[in-house]
């Protein structure tokens, strides 16, 4: 049925539109501005001229980036570390939550508090770095990895949506002769899409992102590109002699294209996000 | 009486070959979590037990549970240290204003969203909003430093209109300021889901009793969708609550932002520990320290959660 509407609440849908579009602008204007800083000629940056459209635009910036500077070295880092470190954690965290995920399993009675109480306490900074380095792990892609492999807060997302597929579809699957591994890979995976490609993207998001391991455990030609910006930016800086300083137009350049393929990937998996935060949000 | 002491006699028995078979039925199961178990023991437990050297003197390249008793020294060191007190009292101070500022706006911004009409606008909006979620800390604090930079856009504003450009992230009465606003940007979309979610939870039928009852549209947003997504509200405020004293979450931003100039203003605790334990070398003394934070944070947390699924029947973990 129709609900009733007066003029009050038309003026509301008037503003609310406003609110809607100042709150897109406010959130994309930082792009917009690397964007035009990246397209810019530097003479036009330093003089202050540039804000939201490029001024002395060229394309000479990307081309340099993309075929002489370094920045590519680290971005090709960063790819190997974010297909590795993203398979091995969806792997690992779907082998725990599956199990998870069962209460017909005796083992989850201790095993969901011994994983949760990780959420709630943990090792530290100190801690942390001593037994990364007392692995051997110092300067090795495991470094890099293994410390944020398996995320307590994602292996509960995904319990909540393996919990909810239907018994029967397993059962009807062991019937046919499935074994219990032959279920999970024939039948649960399948069914599980939406949060394979939600935690798909969290956890590469979260490799592409990471900076601090590689400050703390690698040296400079094993650095992922997030790194490598921050040296960057760091050598913006007026008293940080010690890191890299590039002009203002390749730095924008190097932050535009790191974000890039973010930026181009999680508007296509918001429909399973949603739903897998949904699912695993607040436990009722 | 006698049925009783048979059932006795046979429960262990039972229980015992219950488990084989147990086993037996899942074993595929079981092997599945070797790994993940052996990965929680190494890289999540180990550490935890770690912390004993917040009591033992550690020495580089010594045992990592360390290799001599210090008793509480190290604790006495910090309690009497300023600069320990400091951070605590900046970790506090940036929380609160983060969340008393940040809560409102989300909630707010997840109120105005649910009612926009046409729905490829509102997804649109979505959209938008969740992208700073997905970007890099090291891009958003170096876009940061861009627009507050002496020739960035806020100081052009500040010139044209005849002020003096400022460092603002080498003022520290600026810090907290800076990194709210920034805070609200990066999460204020992202936060909009869950209650989006509870959101649709709602029976279409509610609202449609109320306007045959005669409320108007917002008598209806008041008394039937902020009811049904107390729940939802609860839980998120009594967490972030528990969460007011962990530093843990804000340590990116703070150590891509600060600088020794604004120090007494954006040192927290886990920036600290940073800089006494892998900066100077004073391990004991920084594990000492994020111990004294972690387990804080785990009785706060602990009370949270506890305190939300009384009220609220939900919990988030």
């Amino acid at each position: 049925m129709k609900l009733k509407e007066n003029t009050g609440y038309k003026v509301f849908l008037v503003v609310n539109t406003i609110i809607m579009i100042l709150i897109s602008v406010a959130t994309l204007f930082p792009f917009v501005y690397l964007v035009a800083q990246s397209l810019s000629s530097e003479k036009e940056i330093i003089s202050g001229n540039v804000t939201l459209i490029p001024k002395g635009f060229n394309l000479k910036t990307y081309i340099y980036v993309i075929t002489q500077g370094e920045f590519i070295k680290y971005y090709k880092n960063t790819i190997l570390y974010t297909v590795v470190g993203t398979t091995l954690s969806l792997a690992f965290s779907s082998m725990l939550a599956y199990p998870l995920s069962k209460k017909e399993l005796k083992a989850t009675k201790i095993l969901t508090p011994f994983v949760i109480f990780t959420m709630y306490f943990g090792g530290g900074m100190i801690p942390n770095y001593i037994l990364v380095v007392k692995l051997g792990l110092n300067n090795t892609m495991a470094a890099f990895i293994l410390p944020m492999m398996i995320s307590t807060y994602y292996v509960l997302l995904m319990k909540s949506f393996f919990a909810s597929t239907p018994k029967d579809l397993e059962e009807a699957g062991e019937l046919d002769g499935l074994n219990k591994f032959g279920v999970f890979i024939r039948i649960v995976l399948p069914l599980s899409k939406p949060i394979i490609a939600t935690m798909t993207l969290f956890y590469a998001v979260m490799y592409w992102n990471n900076w601090f391991q590689a400050f703390l455990y690698l040296r400079k030609d094993k650095w992922p590109v997030a790194y490598y910006l921050q040296n960057i930016i760091r050598g913006a800086g007026a008293n940080d002699a010690d890191a890299q300083q590039v002009a203002t137009n390749i730095r924008s350049c190097s932050m535009v294209l790191t974000a890039l393929p973010i930026i181009c990937v999680y508007p296509f998996i918001q429909k399973y996000y949603v739903q897998g935060m949904m699912l695993g949000g607040v436990k009722e | 009486m006698s049925t009783n002491s048979i059932n006795r006699e046979w429960v262990p028995a039972k229980k015992k070959h219950r488990f084989i078979r147990h086993i037996g039925q899942y074993w595929q199961i079981y092997l599945m979590l070797l790994v993940p178990i052996v990965y929680y023991i190494v890289f999540r437990y180990l550490p935890m037990f770690g912390n004993i050297i917040a009591f033992r003197k550690y020495r580089a390249g010594g045992s990592i549970f360390g290799s001599q008793n210090s008793g509480l020294k190290y604790f006495k060191q910090f309690i009497g240290d300023k600069s320990f007190w400091r951070a605590f009292r900046n970790t506090l101070t940036l929380n609160f204003t983060y969340l008393l500022f940040r809560f409102p706006l989300t909630l707010i911004f997840a109120l105005l969203i649910n009612e926009i009409r046409n729905l490829h606008w509102k997804k649109f909006v979505q959209t938008v909003s969740y992208l700073p979620h997905f970007i890099s800390m090291v891009i958003v604090c170096g876009v940061i430093k861009e627009l507050l930079g002496t020739t960035g856009p806020v100081n052009n504003v500040i010139v044209s209109m005849g002020g003096r450009p400022e460092q603002f992230l080498s003022i520290a009465k600026y810090f907290v300021p800076i990194f709210t606003i920034s805070g609200i940007w990066q999460s204020m979309g992202w936060g909009t889901i869950l209650y989006l979610a509870a959101m649709s939870n709602i029976n279409p039928s509610l609202y449609e009793a109320a306007a045959v009852d005669g409320a108007g549209h917002f008598q209806r947003v008041w008394h039937i969708t902020i009811p049904s997504i107390m729940p939802t509200i609860t839980t998120l405020l009594i967490l972030d609550i528990g969460g007011l004293v962990g530093s843990g979450g804000a340590f990116e931003k703070v150590f891509l932002l600060y600088n020794p100039m604004i120090y007494s203003s954006a040192d927290i605790v886990s920036t600290y520990v940073y800089r006494m334990g892998l900066g100077s070398g004073n391990y004991s003394y920084a594990t000492a320290v994020g111990l004294f934070e972690g387990l804080i944070n785990l009785i706060l947390l602990t009370s949270a959660n506890f305190l939300s699924k009384k009220l609220t029947q939900s919990s988030l973990f």
